[in-house]
C-alpha cells in the first residue's frame, strides 16, 4: 500500500550536528501519523541518518531527543506517539561545548 | 544571615536595588551567596563578569588551562595582557576589576572524581561551563550528591542550550541526556567551532538562572531546555522530565558515588581496534609514485571546510568528518584510503569506522600540522 499520502505534513527540526547527513537543511519535511512514521520517511530521505537517530533494532539511540512540540516522546509513547496536524518535530543531540 | 551593605555597595548597585525584586534585601542575598563556575572559558568568561558585577559575594573558579590567542575570539574575560596566564588567574584579575568588593577563589586545578566533593560543597549554586562530557556528567552527579542546583549551559557553532538541574525534585542531566552522543557527533569547540557572540547569548541566560535562584524570583529554568539557535534566531523551549528511570536521581538510581568518565562513548562495548598509520614523510613518498602512476590511493581530509580553506595537502579530497558516512560509499573499494585531519584525532575515528568496510584505512600520524612542520614548513598552520 503506498502510504506517502497518509499523514500530516510534519515539520522535522534536525541538531546542527546532524544537518550534514541531510545535505544541510536544518528542517527536513515529511509527511507522517506517527513519530516512527516520521523517523522512517526521513531515513528514506537521507539514509544517512539512520544509523544516527537508530539502533540496529529499530530502537531511537539513547543520546537523540525526539520532541513533539515541546514533548520529550520518551515520555509519551516513543516512536509510536501519534502526530496531530500542525504539530512539529524536533530532534535534539546534546552538545558539550563551552 | 543576610549581609547588611555599605555606602559604597549601595551606590554600586543602585540600580539592582532600584528594581523592586531585588531591593536591599536581594542585594544582600546576592551578597551573602557563593557560586562557583566550572570552565573559565567561552561560557565562562561572561557568566563571571556578570556574577562580579551583580555583587555574588564569593564566587568561585574553576579550570586548569592558561589563557591561548585562540580563546581571545570569545574568551572575553580574557585578554592580550593575560596571553599563558592560568585562566582562574586572568579572570581573578578581571573580576576585581570589575568589582572589588567580592572575593573571587581561583582553582587552577582540572575538576576529577578525587576532588569535586571538596570543590564544590561550599557553593550555593553551581554553573557548569565547561567543555566536555565527562565534566558535565561529573558535576551533575556531584550537585545531584551535594544537593546543589546546577545552571547548565552548552554551545556549537550558532546554537546554544541551558537548563536548570537538580533543583529539589526537578529532573537532572541525567534524566535530559542519558548518554553523552559519538564523537562524530559530539565535536569540540575546537574541532566544530563556535560563534563567539552566541557564547554571550548562552552565558547571560546561565548568569541570570543562577542570580534569580539566589534571589528566589521568578521561574527558573528547572524541567525546562531553552534552545537558541543564532542563525534563525529562534528560541524554542522544550519540557525536560524528571526521568524515573533515571540511573542517578530516579528512585531505582544505580549510580551511588562519582566516576570518571575518560571517555563517554555511546557504545561503551569492546576496546576499540587499532588504527594503523602512516608518517608524514612516507605520505609524501608515497604521493609522489602517485603522481608517476606508480602508486593508487585516497587521500581524504576529514576537516571542515574552513579549515581546508586554511591549509589542505595538495593531492587530497574533502571529505568532511559529517558527511563521511553519505559520502563513503562512493569510495573505491580495493584502494588504500588515507585519512587525516588537524592533528590525528578525528581522523582516527574516521579510520576506526571506515576499516569495518574497507580492507587498509591509515591515519596520517599529526595530521597537517604534522605535515606543515615535517614536509612542506611553507604551509601555515592554525
Amino acid at each position: 500500500m503506498d502510504t506517502t499520502s497518509i499523514g500530516h505534513d510534519v515539520p522535522v527540526g534536525l541538531p546542527l550536528v546532524m544537518q550534514p547527513a541531510a545535505g544541510g537543511s536544518s528542517t527536513v519535511q515529511v509527511r507522517a501519523r506517527t513519530v516512527g512514521e516520521a523517523v522512517d520517511a526521513l531515513i528514506a530521505q537521507y539514509p544517512g541518518l539512520g544509523s544516527l537517530l537508530l539502533t540496529p533494532e529499530h530502537d531511537v539511540r539513547r543520546f537523540v531527543n525526539i520532541y513533539v512540540d515541546a514533548e520529550d516522546v520518551r515520555f509519551l509513547k516513543g516512536l509510536d506517539t501519534i502526530i496531530a496536524a500542525g504539530q512539529r518535530i524536533t530532534l535534539l543531540s546534546a552538545v558539550a561545548g563551552g | 544571615m543576610v549581609s547588611t551593605l555599605s555606602p559604597d555597595e549601595l551606590q554600586r548597585y543602585s540600580r539592582h536595588i532600584s528594581i523592586d525584586s531585588v531591593g536591599v534585601e536581594g542585594q544582600s542575598r546576592l551578597k551573602s551567596a557563593r557560586v562557583l563556575v566550572v570552565g573559565a572559558g567561552g561560557l565562562g568568561s561572561p557568566t563571571l563578569m556578570y556574577l562580579a558585577a551583580a555583587g555574588v559575594g564569593v564566587v568561585g573558579v574553576i579550570d586548569d588551562d592558561v589563557v591561548e590567542r585562540s580563546n581571545l575570539q570569545r574568551q572575553v574575560i580574557h585578554g592580550e595582557s593575560t596571553l599563558g596566564v592560568p585562566k582562574v588567574d586572568s579572570a581573578h584579575r578581571r573580576m576585581t576589576d570589575i568589582n572589588p568588593l567580592i572575593e573571587v577563589r581561583p582553582v587552577t586545578e582540572r575538576l576529577t572524581a578525587a576532588n569535586c566533593f571538596d570543590i564544590l560543597r561550599d557553593y550555593d549554586v553551581v554553573i557548569d561551563g565547561s567543555d566536555n562530557f565527562p565534566t558535565r556528567y561529573l558535576v551533575n552527579d556531584a550537585c545531584h550528591f551535594l544537593g546543589i542546583p546546577c545552571v547548565w549551559g552548552s554551545v556549537f557553532q550558532f546554537t546554544g542550550q541551558a537548563s536548570v538541574f537538580n533543583v529539589e525534585g526537578g529532573p537532572c542531566y541525567r534524566c535530559l541526556y542519558p548518554q553523552a552522543p559519538p564523537p562524530e557527533l559530539a565535536p569540540s569547540c575546537a574541532e566544530g567551532g563556535v560563534f563567539g557572540a552566541l557564547c554571550a547569548s548562552v552565558a547571560a541566560v546561565q548568569a541570570t538562572e543562577a542570580i534569580k535562584l539566589i534571589l528566589s524570583h521568578g521561574r527558573p529554568l528547572v524541567g525546562r531546555l531553552w534552545l537558541y539557535d543564532g542563525t534563525e534566531v529562534e528560541t524554542q523551549v522544550l519540557k525536560v522530565n524528571k526521568d524515573p528511570l533515571c540511573p542517578l536521581c530516579g528512585p531505582e538510581a544505580t549510580i551511588t558515588d562519582l566516576t570518571d568518565l575518560s571517555y563517554v562513548c555511546a557504545s561503551p562495548a569492546a576496546a576499540p581496534p587499532p588504527v594503523a598509520t602512516i608518517s608524514p614523510e612516507t605520505l609524501a613518498d608515497r604521493l609522489e609514485r602517485r603522481g608517476r602512476a606508480e602508486d593508487d590511493f585516497l587521500l581524504v581530509d576529514v576537516r571542515e571546510q574552513f579549515e581546508w580553506d586554511i591549509v589542505r595537502i595538495e593531492g587530497a579530497r574533502l571529505v568532511p568528518q559529517g558527511q563521511m558516512a553519505a559520502q563513503a560509499a562512493a569510495f573505491p573499494p580495493d584502494r588504500d584510503i588515507i585519512v587525516y585531519c588537524k592533528s590525528g584525532g578525528r581522523s582516527e575515528k574516521v579510520a576506526r569506522v571506515l576499516s569495518t568496510d574497507f580492507p587498509r584505512v591509515l591515519n596520517l600520524d599529526g595530521g597537517v600540522l604534522a605535515w606543515a612542520a615535517r614536509v612542506d614548513p611553507s604551509l601555515p598552520v592554525y
